[in-house]
């Protein structure tokens, strides 16, 4: 299936859909709704460009979807484009559960109207070894947290995709064991890159990316980055993600772009950019080693893949 | 019961289907019309035929053992050379587009994972077959010795089911299907070949 430009919802009229609806509930916090919110967000994707590191270009709305992992809506790449259809991203909610001050519900329109939204443009790197560049629109994750208020206890922030077999049809499969978690340390959550993306390329997420809320964590393998969160839990001990518990000796639970370390299906060395003949060379880190070698400067990178 | 005239005259058809999907898909290829990772997806297509076909020549083997398709024989060979012709266009793709010719990666690649070790084990099986594959061959080497280069198509077979068992992450249904698939025809063939051979003759 095709999705023209012109079928996606663009982010300034979402965000105004969703004022529009706030209003008739209640004035004032339709109102609220920052400004910011809208800024910065146009179907011209020039503007993206003075993000780009060098020797990157932005991959094409198509490419970035219609080409996806989501084994909720099947294993194929074109599949979550083909299957995603019947998924409802609105109304949508976060739990927030385990060590925090008070666990919690938050809609997320609730949770928008405390956040300011950034544009980020991001090298994606998956573990089949091909990557793109992906313009996103989001806030980090740091300020979610904030907002959760964790215990000083909490060492580990873990995440839940939401379980809904009935638009998710491969739930109803044994495809993964559902729902799909994935977890990160709290310092890696705190790290100004990590960030909850709303959408890409000016547009509110389409289903096939993540709707309505993602993950987005540069320097890791892109299933780290989960889809469609509704809980959030915040634990002590290190929990154990899917594609970890699956195969432990292929995804590790840091799983950082490492072209040293080998995966026992596709060497990490080198990635095809989609859109390009010739592989590249994989960066350590992704191209995001100044940023974030640091949190891991004790830790044997070959132990803990 | 067909005669062996009837499977003589479905070798023209056979033929063409069996070619045009390599076609399609290399024009699709070459008019970006197979998705955003065209060389992936080229490379899993024509891998997926080959293991097909594979499948398809065991098929014929064992279907000619009864005696009523016997003479379904006959289309064994141009089968088999169309599964080597696939698994040539796989390799191709794996060695030329994904690889551009990086020789040290690819020799890396395939010591290195036992999913592509299997796979290429699986190849160099499949060429003596290709070679032996006419007549003549088949008169030098003598009925026995052939026979016996060609029962390396049930090596290349597990192999490359294997190979691709191995390769998908999660959805592991269609290899497994496969995989028994072989195996059954494998156990029928070792059965009425080589434990009861009285039995069957």
């Amino acid at each position: 299936m095709k999705i023209l430009n012109s079928e996606i919802t663009p982010y300034n009229i979402y965000l105004n859909r969703r004022k529009f609806i706030k209003s008739t509930i209640s004035a004032s916090i339709a109102s609220s709704i920052p400004l910011a919110l809208r800024a910065n967000h146009s179907d011209n994707s020039e503007i993206y460009n003075k993000y780009l590191d060098d020797n990157d270009k932005l991959n094409k709305f198509s490419e970035i979807t219609s080409y996806n992992n989501f084994y909720e809506f099947w294993a194929g790449k074109g599949d979550p484009a083909k299957y995603s259809n019947k998924f409802k991203p609105s109304p949508w909610s976060i739990t927030f559960e385990g060590l925090v001050n008070k666990p919690k519900t938050i809609d997320l329109d609730e949770i928008l109207n405390k956040i300011t939204i950034e544009d980020r443009v991001y090298r994606l790197r998956c573990v089949e070894a091909w990557s793109m560049v992906i313009p996103w629109q989001g806030f980090p994750l740091s300020n979610l947290i904030k907002i959760a208020e964790p215990l000083n206890s909490a060492k580990f922030i873990e995440f839940e995709t939401i379980f809904r077999p009935e638009e998710m049809p491969a739930q109803k499969t044994k495809l993964l064991p559902w729902p799909y978690v994935e977890a990160l340390r709290i310092d890696e959550a705190m790290n100004p890159l990590t960030i909850l993306s709303t959408g890409l390329y000016g547009h509110k997420l389409p289903n096939q990316n993540g709707s309505p809320i993602r993950l987005v964590v540069p320097w890791k393998y892109g299933f780290k980055s989960i889809k469609s969160i509704n809980k959030i839990r915040f634990l002590e001990k290190r929990p154990v993600s899917t594609w970890q518990s699956i195969a432990p000796h292929e995804y590790g639970f840091y799983s950082n772009v490492n072209p040293n370390v080998d995966h026992p299906r596709w060497s990490q060395s080198t990635e095809r950019r989609i859109g390009e003949f010739k592989r590249r060379k994989t960066l350590m880190f992704n191209g995001y080693e100044e940023e974030v070698s640091y949190m891991y400067k004790d830790l044997d990178l070959q132990k803990f893949f | 019961m067909l005669l062996t005239k009837n499977y003589q005259q479905l070798k023209p058809l056979i033929f063409i289907l069996l070619l045009i999907p390599s076609f399609i898909w290399v024009f699709q290829f070459f008019n970006g019309n197979l998705g955003v990772n065209p060389i992936e997806n080229l490379m899993d297509k024509m891998g997926l035929m080959a293991l097909r076909i594979i499948i398809l020549t065991l098929l014929v083997s064992s279907l000619a053992d009864i005696k009523s398709f016997k003479s379904i024989i006959v289309l064994r060979r141009m089968i088999g050379l169309f599964a080597f012709y696939y698994v040539c266009l796989h390799f191709l793709t794996y060695v030329v587009l994904d690889h551009f010719f990086d020789i040290t990666f690819i020799f890396k690649d395939i010591a290195k994972r036992p999913f592509i070790t299997f796979g290429f084990i699986s190849f160099i099986c499949l060429i003596p077959l290709a070679i032996t594959s006419n007549k003549l061959s088949l008169r030098k080497l003598g009925y026995k010795l052939w026979k016996r280069i060609h029962y390396l198509i049930y090596i290349a077979a597990i192999l490359s089911s294997f190979h691709f068992y191995m390769l998908v992450r999660a959805n592991k249904t269609e290899p497994l299907i496969y995989i028994i698939i072989i195996i059954l025809l494998l156990s029928y063939r070792m059965f009425t070949k080589v434990i009861f051979p009285r039995l069957f003759r």
